[in-house]
């Protein structure tokens, strides 16, 4: 087994609010190795982006971070200075979902993508500006010197998380972290964006932890992912079989609650209520009130996160509802 | 489904441009585009961003003037905007619209329920009771309690907020109602509780639905027939089962290998492009 290039261990994290500090990451724990990506899927307010943003040293002030972050072996939470200077523009780096949002509207695309290769990577103008143009290339954008000359706003959305993905590679990280880079774009140039990403994975071996709340999405391009439900990670997935054989309730209630391209179904199986923050939880199993399995023992004790199949669930009868928690559809096609 | 085979409305040749920036070309957002609607269908509109969709219903709720073309509903002309305050309440009982995020169109500070009761009052004239009694029956078909009634739009969440879009626009019993990605936004599990809401209020009320998504799999779900647009122009249109599952446009194969499913990998998507024209963006 390859030594992990990212490790999270029980890590818990509190925010102030309302001038309370409130937990909203609740005991997360995953590995990364080199040139593998972990998925992490789960609905609005879960705590996906709290984590990548822990991992990133991105949070908001005030944050209370417990537990254990290590890169290559090094406590992430103790890095100071230089040293984290380093870790952040060239060990990792984020993609967020919004481009428009993480780019200065008012400075050209080539002051952009060339200003990392001048001041860290120390080359003059005339040779970060050829070099943006290969980078530009890469990521499947041929004009390139005609692109570094635009603004942010004469480029769509996906010529733009390109452009994004290019000064990602400009640094070449070991680790990207990639906040629903697609989910802005079109399902057309969604794929794009995956592919290229997906090629860089493979030639450059560059680690990635992967957030979108698309079940199907995570299923085909991570080697493993991590479904998050009020700040828990409640199933751990080896492989592409998260929406086939689902180790928790709340997976394979997301997985059928979603429309089927193939077929109609007469009413989707919608999951009743509302998803809710970690620091809201009711004792017992954070899915508890919304969880068609549950029963009494659900509401007593909390479930631990345990080996089950290609990975782990966090849920007192995942080995006696595990094959059983998908219904068949029930098509209404032809039938009307 | 419940069609009776009426048509409720006709686009006929519908064109927009607009001037172009600075000294730029004319942007032609709609091209011809030609459809009906069958009263109590369900008909979708797909295609990528930027191809006219928003523009094709800004123009049917009259926001904005077609460049040519012809607009018929319930055989009565909605081409040109509507010129006085009775023909835009008129107009409204015929097509309501939702955006795919409600917040920006609700006011900060009035409550759900004082919102609702406006929308209603605009089209009942009758006794106080009767607005509550509208107001309450709203509430209830769309799923919200006293609670959120009493509420400002910020203490609800984003599944919440389009209830009460939903409501407002159904307030005026609108023969057509036109969702604009008005799901798209949502969690999963909000999404499928909207869905069935508005499957469930098709079937009571006879609506018609004209849905506009880039998600395939929801356009699946709720539509009878769907609408394939790109650059302005509609590519592809039958039943809904026939266009995903037998894509005759080129464009429209591209969209269905685009969209993950098992098995599926970026690259097999992008290798079912080749052959198609490029779908190189224009930026
Ligand atoms: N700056 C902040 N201050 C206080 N609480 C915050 C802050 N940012 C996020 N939170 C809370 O932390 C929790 C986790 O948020 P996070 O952004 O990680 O969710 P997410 O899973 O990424 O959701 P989404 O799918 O909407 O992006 C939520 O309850 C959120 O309201
Ligand atoms: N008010 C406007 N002025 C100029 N161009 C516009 C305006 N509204 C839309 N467009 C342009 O018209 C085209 C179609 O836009 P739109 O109907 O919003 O597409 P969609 O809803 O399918 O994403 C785009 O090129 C867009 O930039
Ligand atoms: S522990 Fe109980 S409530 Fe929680 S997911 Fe399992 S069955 Fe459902
Ligand atoms: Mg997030
Ligand atoms: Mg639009």
């Amino acid at each position: 087994m390859t030594t992990p290039l990212l490790q999270v261990e029980a890590l818990n994290i509190a925010l102030p609010v309302d001038g309370e500090l409130r937990t909203v990451l609740h005991d997360v724990s995953f590995s990364l190795e080199p040139g593998r990506t972990v998925g992490l899927v789960g609905e609005s307010g879960s705590g996906k982006s709290m984590t990548a943003r822990a991992v990133a040293r991105l949070l908001p002030p005030g944050a209370r971070v417990r537990g254990r972050l290590e890169f290559d072996g090094a406590s992430i939470v103790d890095l100071r200075g230089e040293a984290l200077r380093r870790y952040r523009a060239g060990d990792v780096s984020m993609i967020f979902q919004d481009p428009r949002s993480a780019i200065n509207p008012v400075r050209r695309i080539g002051d952009f993508l060339t200003e990392a290769l001048r001041i860290n990577g120390g080359m003059s103008s005339r040779a970060a500006g050829a070099r943006a143009v290969e980078l530009l290339a890469e990521v499947g954008i041929a004009d390139g010197a005609r692109r570094l000359r635009q603004y942010p706003h004469e480029l769509s959305g996906g010529l733009l998380q390109r452009v994004m993905i290019a000064a990602t590679l400009a640094v070449r990280p070991r680790l990207i972290l990639a906040d629903e880079p697609t989910t802005a774009l079109d399902v057309s140039t969604q794929a794009e964006v995956m592919a290229i990403l997906g090629r860089l994975r493979a030639e450059y071996g560059m680690a990635m932890l992967f957030i979108t709340h698309d079940l199907d999405l995570a299923a085909a391009v991570c080697d493993e992912t991590i479904v998050m439900y009020a700040g828990s990670v409640v199933e751990q997935h080896r492989g592409a079989s998260l929406h086939e054989d689902p180790l928790h309730p709340y997976t394979a209630a997301l997985a059928q609650a979603r429309p089927d391209i193939d077929r109609a179904t007469r009413r989707l199986p919608a999951i009743p209520g509302y998803p809710t923050t970690a620091y809201e939880v009711p004792p017992g199993c954070a899915f508890a009130p919304r969880c068609p399995h549950a029963v009494a023992a659900c509401t007593t004790q909390e479930p631990q996160l345990v080996p089950i199949g290609d990975g782990h669930s966090r849920c007192i009868r995942a080995e006696e509802l595990r094959g059983r928690m998908l219904t068949g559809p029930s098509t209404t096609e032809g039938v009307a | 489904m419940t069609t009776t085979g009426e048509v409720i409305l006709r686009v006929e040749g519908l064109s927009k441009s607009f001037p172009g920036r600075g000294r730029g070309h004319d942007v032609l957002a709609v091209d011809g585009v030609e459809f009906e609607l069958a009263a109590g269908g369900s008909l979708g509109i797909v295609g990528e961003s930027g191809s006219g969709k928003t523009t094709t219903a800004r123009m049917l709720i009259g926001l904005e003037r077609p460049t040519t073309g012809r607009i018929l509903i319930e055989g009565v002309d909605h081409t040109t905007p509507a010129r006085t305050a009775r023909q835009w309440r008129e107009r409204g009982r015929r097509i309501q619209i939702v955006f795919q995020d409600p917040y920006t169109s609700l006011d900060r500070h009035q409550t759900i329920g004082s919102c609702l009761s406006e929308a209603v009052s605009v089209h009942v004239r009758g006794r106080a009771g009767e607005v509550s009694d509208r107001v309450e029956e709203l509430a209830a078909l769309v799923g919200l309690d006293d609670r959120q009634l009493r509420a400002v739009p910020r203490a609800l969440s984003g599944g919440q907020r389009q209830r009460v879009a939903i409501a407002r626009a159904l307030a005026a019993e609108p023969r057509i109602l036109i969702l604009d990605e008005a799901v798209s936004a949502l969690d999963v599990s909000i999404q499928a509780q909207i869905l069935n809401l508005l499957a469930d209020i098709r079937e009571r009320t006879g609506i018609s639905y004209l849905f506009i998504s880039h998600d395939l799999a929801v356009i699946r779900q709720i539509t009878d027939d769907t609408l394939v647009m790109r650059h302005g122009r509609v590519v592809e249109h039958g039943p809904t089962p026939r266009v995903l599952d037998e894509p005759q446009h080129a464009y429209t194969r591209l969209l269905r290998s685009s969209v993950p499913r098992p098995g599926w990998t970026p690259e097999s998507a992008l290798a079912a492009l080749s052959g198609a024209d490029p779908t190189e963006d224009d930026a």
